[in-house]
């Protein structure tokens, strides 16, 4: 069953003091989430990330299309009971407590008076919080705050959990923590739908990823799905810093370290390099390939987008 | 009464309390210590009326400058600072939020207004050495001064919930300074002709008949307050109110959060 179901959803803000201009924040976007799946969505800033967690969270309206989350409207406060919400760079009310904030929104989600407090303990001492339970959130660091929001996020146990960006600004241990907070979502079968532009995050955790660029959806695949089609490239370690005239015209990036030289060069380059280093008598100690990574097909996907809108600008 | 309106409503008293907003009745302490010490000593047979006028009309002011500065950031600043976010992804219907911040504010004003009632009678007490039955009129002049601040705390909200913080304070004041002299612009439309009559006649329909609900120079001089008065200006803000939050629920409803 489709936990998160966007069918041509789009979004177009009018802007300027008559509101006559249009300003197209997302395409029309097809896209369906399996239950218990991590998908990640991601996207350089600006792509329209936020604004379809928006859309799917009720907080704008769309200008076309619909989404259904668990079967149900996105407004229906059925499914809003069941879905949780982490936004990008959270600001929770800073006058409250860790405790008060999630006994305030576990009320607000419905949970029963009887099992709040519970939940609230058990919810603290899950995200490291608990001794900071006392403490005015205005008093907390990003990371806690980070923290606090993954909580209330998660403190009603919903089926969906929705994550704008939940990585921005954090150290690397606070990174570390977020991704086994993800880790468990998943072993609970829970489905997450997380938007990053950090690639090695949703590298590793994600069984599929969409990307989005410009406010379109540009493709949608497991990681492996998505670089099997970039194209393989091999690195060739030789001594001394000479570099074969030739090499540079195969295509080469040539980098010289000290007393050996490194080219990475296209897989279908491969012999020809060889060839060239041969030829001038150099001494090859590796020819190492290259696994193509998410980093790399996101790059092809978004590059000739940017030096169009570079050219454009 | 949906349960999520009260706990929205308790978090936004809870906000006033914690952002030390109460602070304003040490003000108000110290103003009417003052005044009843002051006025002890340089008036002979009005400490009574001065008191009473002094008091009500810092009662009304302290609340409505607080109905005001608060009222426009209800619902603006937490669309700024995005904690509606995490409040509107939650079975909360926008209608309810709004509710629920209108009933905060307003507990925090009730609040504030009887503990400046107490401050008021304390002085009263302190000059007139005992209580008269007139002085029952200072509590009906003070619910009315409550029924002012559900007026202006809903048109701040109504203004909050489209147009920027500064533009809904000047608004709301505005309506405001204009309500307090609704009686003149009636008078001015009764003498008025043509299109100025209509137009003045529309305008102190619109705005909130406020000087209807200022009965302080009538109590603070002895006299009574008609029931009938009492209703229907209970009915009036009632209405008033809700025609308010209704209008600021529909363009809330609607509106996209950036």
């Amino acid at each position: 069953m489709a936990a998160i179901e966007i069918l041509d959803l789009e979004k177009t803000y009018s802007v300027g003091f008559w509101r006559k201009k249009h300003k197209c924040a997302l395409k029309p976007l097809h896209l369906r989430v399996d239950e218990g799946e991590i998908f990640g969505f991601l996207g350089p800033n600006g792509a329209g990330k936020t604004t379809t967690l928006k859309l799917l969270m009720g907080l704008a309206r769309p200008t076309g299309g619909s989404a259904r989350i668990l079967g149900m409207e996105v407004d229906d406060p059925r499914v809003k009971a069941q879905i949780g919400f982490l936004p990008e760079q959270p600001y929770f009310y800073d006058y409250l407590t860790a405790k008060e904030l999630l006994e305030y929104y576990a009320h607000l989600s419905g949970v029963p008076a009887g099992e709040i407090p519970g939940k609230v303990g058990r919810m603290l001492e899950r995200v490291g919080l608990r001794d900071a339970a006392g403490v005015q959130l205005r008093k907390f660091s990003k990371g806690m705050l980070q923290r606090a929001g993954i909580a209330q996020a998660i403190l009603h146990d919903p089926k969906v959990v929705f994550l704008d960006e939940p990585m921005s600004g954090l150290d690397p241990m606070g990174r570390r923590q977020v991704r086994d907070l993800i880790e468990e979502l998943r072993e609970e079968g829970k489905t997450v739908f997380f938007s990053t532009h950090i690639l090695s995050d949703a590298e590793t955790l994600c069984d599929r990823v969409g990307i989005l660029h410009l406010g379109e959806l540009r493709s949608v695949g497991t990681v492996s799905e998505l670089t099997s089609g970039v194209h393989e490239k091999v690195e060739l370690t030789w001594a001394g810093g000479a570099v074969p005239a030739s090499l540079k015209a195969l295509g080469a990036e040539v980098h010289v370290m000290g007393d050996t030289t490194r080219a990475i060069v296209p897989e279908d380059k491969q012999d020809a390099a060889i060839d060239a280093l041969r030829r001038e008598r150099l001494r090859l100690i590796s020819v190492t390939p290259l696994r193509a990574s998410l980093e790399d097909y996101f790059v092809e996907q978004v590059k000739p987008a940017q030096a169009t809108a570079g050219a454009r600008s | 009464m949906s349960p999520r309106i009260a706990y929205i409503a308790a978090n936004t008293f809870r906000e006033a309390v914690r952002d030390r907003v109460l602070y304003n009745l040490i003000a108000f302490a110290v103003l009417m210590s003052g005044a009843a010490i002051l006025v002890g000593q340089i008036s002979i047979d009005i400490e009574r009326l001065v008191v009473v006028n002094l008091g009500l009309t810092a009662v009304s002011l302290f609340g409505v400058v607080i109905a005001i500065f608060i009222g426009i950031g209800l619902v603006s600043k937490e669309i700024d600072k995005r904690t509606l976010y995490t409040v509107l992804s939650r079975p909360v219907r926008r209608w309810e939020f709004i509710v629920g911040k209108f009933l905060g504010l307003a507990g925090t004003l009730a609040v504030n207004t009887v503990c400046m009632a107490i401050g008021v009678f304390a002085a009263l007490l302190y000059v007139s050495n005992r209580f008269q039955r007139s002085d029952g009129w200072v509590l009906v002049a003070l619910y009315f001064i409550v029924l002012q601040f559900l007026i202006i705390t809903a048109l701040a909200l109504l203004f909050s919930s489209f147009s920027s913080p500064l533009l809904s304070a000047v608004f709301a004041f505005s309506l405001f300074i204009i309500g307090s002299f609704s009686e003149d612009l009636r008078g001015f439309a009764a003498i008025s002709h043509g299109v100025t009559r209509w137009v003045a006649t529309l305008a102190a329909y619109l705005v909130p008949n406020l000087s209807a609900l200022n009965v302080i120079a009538p109590v603070a001089h002895q006299q009574p307050v008609a029931g009938q008065l009492i209703a229907f200006n209970t009915a009036y803000a009632l209405v008033y109110t809700g025609m308010a939050l209704c209008g600021a629920v529909l363009i809330f409803e609607r509106r996209n959060l950036k």
